[in-house]
């Protein structure tokens, strides 16, 4: 029986009280993409980019210019010295082009189609003011979109994944295979830059699925199968690996039928996200908390949802925010429980808190494997409910809200009701103040 | 002469009033006078008197110069409507109270003959013999071929009832300068048309003529001149003479357009098709002016062949008078038509009703900020054109309907045929001039200097009117209700001490005439209104005093009131104040209008010009205006005034607020509504149509709502569900049964602003997310289906944005309400029986909910700090404080007020242009199931 913990209808800790249908797309949403403090991007499967604004849910511009399904996306502000802060974002599509926009104007600012492969990933090197495209093979391109050096083919799958990491280096995942390049001044031109395969790391059993940089120190790679591997950022080396963390042997409370009806596209890692102290991995349906320090998963939900996580993220306030295939969106908080190995649990406490049956056994199991350290533990504090498909992605603003992007081809525009009606008081009061209505005359 | 039994009507009923208005049960607004023989114990809708039509209707007549006063056609255009009327004899009466037979011809001191472009005046007159009553508009059309160039026409409404007349005059006659206006257009475009033809047949004979002359000067070498020769000198010189009058009259009847459109917000009529036909329609006239073998040529010609004038015309009578058709085209013709069908509809039915209709309306009107929330959107939706004219000038309709009511301390003014001749005698003519004076202020066209505008227009209004013989009393009525400034009025004081002579002579003259038509106020007849009616409807001449001395607290008062005690204070000083003057206006205008009236004309010498000495109030926007209508007090907050003594404390002053806006604007009512008549807006509005539908509609509603609330023991929460924004799905298989349970219930939705209720009758497909935010209602089909399950799979997803009202087994899945408003909107013991009286009950509790959530929403406390450093705690505290003991509400209750309020502003902060944004606002409340 799946065990897909759920919350009720009373959901006290969820501040998002109002939505937003924003309406455009006509195919599945796939990419959003954050420009500024209030404007995002969206992309999808219709080769349009829509510009929003994250507080008002206006339409700002509509972008046309590729003719297939959008595979990237990036921002990317120009910083020219004697110019001011231009906001632009590039996006690739299977129509192999890359196009950058001007997100102020709506306007192409440039389009380059000289690729011979989808281009899969893309990533800005602000440090450096160029961007990376991966496809079959890497390039390396200048803000005006000057190629500038290109590695050779190296897989026709192509590059699933890039990360920059210090020192002019980046990682590509290119299927089993992370791929170590560095980008280096070259000697005859003063923009002219070389790119170098530095190292190769083959310790992935299957596909690597996500890439994530934790720090400047410390990357970190998911796989197909579940493998999730720590390493080091400066010399590449594998600091510490967890193959198995969803298996039930490492947590004995995990009830049979799970592993049993494990297959391993349950088990794929599908994104990772980081703070500076735990990975978060969405792995098949669940949810994990790797910490980096004691090298081990400290608190999981094995079945987050009922069907895949697609895309984690960690928010400043200890919360977690994962979608799901299932088409809906949940809040997790990361809680910690100090217990005294001593003490016995009264059994009101947990429903004191709120507690699920399964959090409790969970919990429970918990503590006797580590008496002594903090018990940790994902509370479901809120969902979202309101696409009817697949939820591919989220926006986190902070303030503004949550936008989420699903295969139902809306985005919803997830708002703190309380917050919009003292804002909406506030636009009252001015109104009133600009139409003079506001003086008393007694 | 007044008949006997009139006066008695009258008297009786100023006795009655005293007993029976002394302590009013109704809200004073809503008060109407009684019917005025009700203490004789007759039946009230018993005829009034033998009248021999059945019910009201509209008569066109026309004095032609051939045959004399002849009805053209009534409306409805059924002969039992006027049954055994004599309309010959009436329209004989009333185009003899034609005051306006206008002055063409050679004014002396002018070398060509003047168009006179005059004001159509307006009266009432009753004939009770006929048991007849009419309010009369006469209007000038013009025609090259009448005597003068003139046509005397009339418009009349004609109905039994005569107080239907005196209180709907203002709209009767702002409706009827509509109708009028659009004819008078449509003739003046007929007109330079006609013109520009004679010009060139002029033009041709004087070739022709010129041509002649010089073959006779060739002929004729001898030294002298021929009688022949000089008579085609001769008639080469009257048919130049000719040209240049014509010319002239043609710069001046297009120049009419021009003069108007300076004025305020005119519009000039111009519809698309209408020159086409503007041309066939003088293809015909040339049909009926020449030989029929030369017009057939014209038919499909567009341009004019001009044709050959002969020095003497044809006979005055040998020659058809063009039909009214024909002088004004076929197209403005037909509008004019349904203008005038339309004010048949509007003015149907009982004066009562149409008194109460219109003061709710009037009132609702000016609630702009909430009145969306649950008022029909047929009756928020016709728009009086007036405001888009009127513009800066205040509330437009709204003011218009309230204009009756003050109207009924209008002076009232009785004359009488035959009297208006002496003052023609001794008004000193001189027209042209003072038009010419009138349109160099204009020219300044500024915001500031309308009024001044307006006033040089009154001016020349009135001065014209003189030189054309129109009735001063007429205008003097008219007009004077309207607020001038004092400081403005002095400019025209000077020119009106002529007509002054005038009237007091018509006045002295009245009782000796002989008519016996009566022509009775242009204005309700003081006597016809009750005390408190008139305390609470105190003139713009009455309340002058405090509203020179406080004009903030004409507009404010109501709203800000520092305290309860001071409140209540402030109101009965301002009451007394009202009764005071109430008291003085009753003196100053004694029904025994027989003795004093000459003397009342002396009395008030500048009111009668139309102008009023109210202040000039700020220019305020119209927004401004509405908001005006109902502000809170924000300091009557702290002072915990209850919402409802707040509420009909702002009722009272907003109702002074709007009728000094009101009066600044009334004073050029005869111009802008002869103006916006000519706008584009000529599809005559829906309003009685839409009404009617309402009403049905409503009736409907109503009666199955109470059915609901009796059927269903949990209607509570379901409405509730509606009330606070939660949309809630009726659930069902048959279609009919779900409909009607959708329309009992939509009676409930608040809207959202837009220009539909969010209610959907019958969905068959599955719901989405959008579908809540755009729907707060809908009717949805349970299928058998593999859809079906489809449909109630997504039910169940999205339950916590639902709730559903299970039809077939008549369950409820919805949030507790624990509230008690809702408990006195449907109150399943309710004695009501009657569909049409719930939906009343209903909308009057609406209105309380209203006023909350409006008092709430623009609290500036409530929802912003006071000073910066205050925490967001303390706010909310306040916000809940007052919600919970200002507002007296409980529980739920809460949550429906802050749904109102959150609808408020948004609507309140959406630009015009675009559409509220589409938000969805939900709370995570656990729902509960009920089962009967």
């Amino acid at each position: 029986k799946s065990s897909v913990q759920t919350i009720g209808e009373e959901q006290i800790q969820n501040p998002y009280t109002e939505l937003l249908v924003l309406k455009g797309h006509q195919d599945i949403v796939r990419f959003l993409v954050q420009i500024d403090d209030c404007r995002f991007a969206s992309a999808g499967d219709d080769g349009i980019i829509f510009l929003w604004n994250a507080q008002t849910g206006e339409k700002l511009h509509e972008l046309h210019g590729h003719t297939h399904k959008i595979t990237a996306i990036a921002p990317f502000s120009s910083s020219d010295v004697a110019e001011e802060k231009t906001n632009l974002i590039i996006t690739a599509s299977a129509d192999r082009t890359v196009i950058v926009w001007d997100c102020t104007s709506g306007r192409q600012v440039q389009k380059v189609s000289c690729f011979h492969s989808t281009v899969k990933c893309l990533t800005v090197l602000q440090r450096l003011n160029v961007w990376l495209s991966g496809g079959s093979d890497l390039c390396v391109w200048n803000q005006k979109l000057d190629l500038l050096c290109k590695t050779s083919h190296l897989s026709d799958a192509g590059i699933s994944a890039l990360v920059e990491l210090p020192k002019n280096c980046v990682a590509a995942a290119v299927g089993k295979d992370l791929i170590i390049f560095r980008l280096s001044a070259s000697n005859n031109g003063s923009e002219g830059w070389n790119i170098l395969e530095v190292k190769r790391l083959v310790d992935h059993q299957d596909n690597i699925s996500s890439l994530v940089s934790v720090n400047d120190l410390t990357f970190v790679t998911g796989s197909h199968i579940g493998e999730l591997i720590v390493w080091d950022a400066l010399d590449w080396t594998k600091q510490a690996s967890e193959c198995n963390f969803w298996d039930s042997s490492v947590h004995p409370d995990v009830q049979p039928e799970i592993k049993l009806s494990q297959s391993p596209h349950e088990t794929s890692v599908q994104h990772l996200t980081s703070d500076e102290e735990c990975v978060f991995a969405a792995v098949g349906k669940g949810i994990y908390v790797y910490n980096l320090q004691m090298k081990r998963v400290i608190a999981c939900q094995r079945t987050a949802h009922d069907s895949s996580v697609l895309h984690i993220e960690k928010l400043p306030n200890r919360q977690l925010i994962s979608c799901s295939e299932d088409g809906s969106v949940r809040i997790w908080e990361l809680r910690e429980k100090q217990q005294l190995p001593a003490e016995p649990v009264p059994t009101g406490f947990f429903n004191m808190w709120g507690f699920g049956r399964t959090n409790k056994q969970a919990n429970q199991a918990a503590k006797k494997v580590q008496e002594n350290t903090p018990v940790y533990f994902l509370e479901l504090v809120g969902d979202l409910i309101g696409h009817s498909s697949a939820v591919q992605m989220f926006l986190y603003f902070g303030e503004l809200g949550l936008a989420t992007c699903s295969a139902d081809h809306l985005i919803i525009l997830w708002k703190d009701g309380e917050r919009e009606s003292s804002l909406r008081s506030l636009t009252l009061f001015k109104k009133l103040a600009q139409n003079g209505d506001l003086q008393l005359k007694l | 002469m007044i008949s006997a039994p009139d006066v008695v009507a009258f008297t009786r009923e100023e006795e009655l009033e005293d007993d029976l208005y002394r302590e009013p049960p109704l809200p004073e607004e809503y008060s109407v006078p009684l019917f005025p023989f009700s203490g004789q114990g007759a039946n009230p809708w018993a005829k009034v008197a033998g009248s021999k039509f059945t019910r009201d209707f509209i008569l066109i007549s026309e004095f032609s110069e051939q045959v004399g006063p002849q009805p053209l056609l009534t409306i409805p255009d059924d002969a039992k409507v006027s049954g055994t009327f004599d309309l010959n004899y009436f329209s004989l009466r009333i185009m003899s109270v034609d005051y306006q037979a206008s002055f063409v011809g050679h004014p002396p001191g002018s070398a060509y003959p003047k168009l006179n472009f005059v004001e159509d005046s307006k009266v009432v007159l009753g004939d009770s013999k006929e048991g007849a009553f009419a309010y009369v508009h006469h209007l000038t059309l013009y025609d090259l071929e009448a005597r003068g160039f003139v046509r005397p026409f009339c418009m009349a409404y004609i109905s039994a009832d005569e107080h239907k007349i005196m209180q709907q005059f203002q709209e009767l006659s702002t409706e009827f300068s509509k109708a009028s206006e659009c004819l008078k257009t449509g003739n003046r475009k007929a007109f330079a048309n006609e013109l520009e033809k004679k010009l060139k047949d002029l033009d041709y004979t004087r070739t022709v003529l010129h041509n002649e002359t010089e073959q006779q000067k060739k002929a004729n070498d001898k030294g002298y001149y021929t009688t022949q020769a000089i008579e085609k000198a001769n008639e080469l010189a009257s048919v130049e003479k000719s040209i240049i009058e014509h010319q002239d009259l043609l710069r001046q009847i297009r120049s009419y357009p021009y003069r108007k459109l300076k004025d305020s917000e005119f519009h000039p009529y111009e519809p698309e098709c209408a020159l086409d036909r503007a041309d066939v329609g003088s293809h015909d006239q040339d049909l009926t002016a020449s030989e029929p073998g030369e017009t057939h040529l014209y038919t499909h010609v567009p341009s004019y062949t001009p044709k050959l004038i002969k020095a003497k015309s044809a006979k005055c009578f040998d020659k058809k008078l063009k039909t009214l058709e024909e002088l004004c085209d076929v197209y403005f013709f037909t509008q004019t038509l349904d203008q005038l069908h339309h004010i048949e509809r509007t003015f149907r039915g009982d004066v009562c009703y149409l008194l109460t209709e219109q003061i709710s309306r009037a009132l609702l009107k000016q609630q702009s900020v909430t009145n969306f929330l649950f008022e029909e959107v047929s009756f928020l939706d016709e728009k009086p054109p007036e405001k888009q004219y009127r513009g800066c000038q205040g509330l437009g309709q709204d003011a218009m309907d309230e204009k009756c009511l003050e109207e009924s301390l209008a002076p009232k003014v009785v004359i009488s045929l035959g009297s208006y001749k002496s003052s023609v005698e001794c008004v000193p003519i001189k027209m042209e001039q003072e038009m010419e004076d009138s349109e160099e202020p204009k020219m300044s066209e500024s915001v500031m200097s309308e009024h001044q505008e307006n006033l040089d227009y009154l001016d020349a209004d009135i001065k014209g009117s003189i030189s054309s013989g129109e009735s001063i009393e007429v205008l003097g009525t008219e007009k004077s209700g309207s607020g001038l400034t004092k400081s403005e009025s002095q400019a025209s004081l000077p020119a009106m001490a002529s007509p002054q002579a005038g009237r007091s002579k018509v006045g002295s003259r009245r009782t000796v005439s002989e008519d016996s038509i009566e022509v009775l106020s242009t204005c309700p007849s003081e006597a016809l209104i009750p005390e408190d009616f008139k305390a609470s409807y105190p003139s713009a001449i009455n309340e002058e005093p405090y509203a020179d001395d406080d004009e903030g607290g004409l507009r404010f008062t109501p709203r800000a009131n520092p305290g309860v005690h001071d409140g209540q204070d402030d109101i009965s000083k301002q009451e007394s104040l009202v009764q005071v003057d109430a008291a003085c206006c009753i003196g100053k205008e004694s029904p025994n209008f027989l003795e004093p009236l000459a003397e009342q004309l002396g009395q008030r010498p500048c009111e009668e010009d139309g102008v009023v000495r109210i202040p000039p109030q700020p220019y305020r926007g119209p927004a401004e205006q509405g908001l005006r209508g109902g502000f809170p007090s924000h300091q009557g907050l702290s002072g915990g005034l209850l919402p409802y003594e707040l509420d009909s404390r702002h009722l009272t002053g907003s109702r002074e607020v709007s009728k000094s806006s009101l009066d600044e604007c009334s004073d050029s009512t005869s111009h802008i509504s002869s103006a916006a008549s000519t706008c584009s807006d000529r599809t005559p509005s829906p309003a009685q149509p839409a009404c009617a539908a309402g009403d049905r509609h409503r009736k409907r509603a109503g009666q199955n709502a109470l059915r609901f609330i009796r059927q269903y023991p949990f209607a509570h929460p379901a409405i509730y569900s509606l009330l606070s924004g939660r949309t809630l799905v009726v659930l069902g298989e048959d279609e009919a049964m779900v409909k009607r349970l959708v329309t009992a219930l939509s009676i409930f939705v608040p809207s959202c602003g837009g220009y539909t209720k969010p209610v959907k009758h019958w969905v068959t497909s599955a719901l989405h997310l959008v579908d809540f935010q755009k729907w707060k209602l809908i009717g949805l089909q349970r299928a058998v289906s593999p859809a079906g399950v489809n449909v109630l799979h997504a039910l169940s997803r999205y339950s916590r944005y639902l709730s559903i009202l299970d039809a077939d087994s008549k369950t409820l899945r919805c949030p507790l309400y624990k509230g008690s408003v809702v408990a006195r909107l449907a109150d399943h013991r309710t004695q009501i029986k009657r569909g049409s009286t719930y939906y009343m009950h209903v909308q009057s509790i609406l209105t309380q909910l209203c006023s909350k959530a409006f008092l709430f929403t623009f609290c500036h406390h409530l929802h912003l700090p006071i000073s910066e450093r205050e925490p967001e705690e303390s706010v909310v505290s306040r916000r809940m404080n007052f919600l919970k003991l200002q507002l007296g509400l409980a529980n739920e209750d809460i949550k429906i007020v802050q749904y109102l309020a959150e609808l408020l502003k948004l609507h309140y902060i959406q630009e015009p242009g675009q559409g509220g944004s589409p938000l969805l606002r939900f709370d995570y409340v656990p729902s509960f199931l009920y089962k009967i």
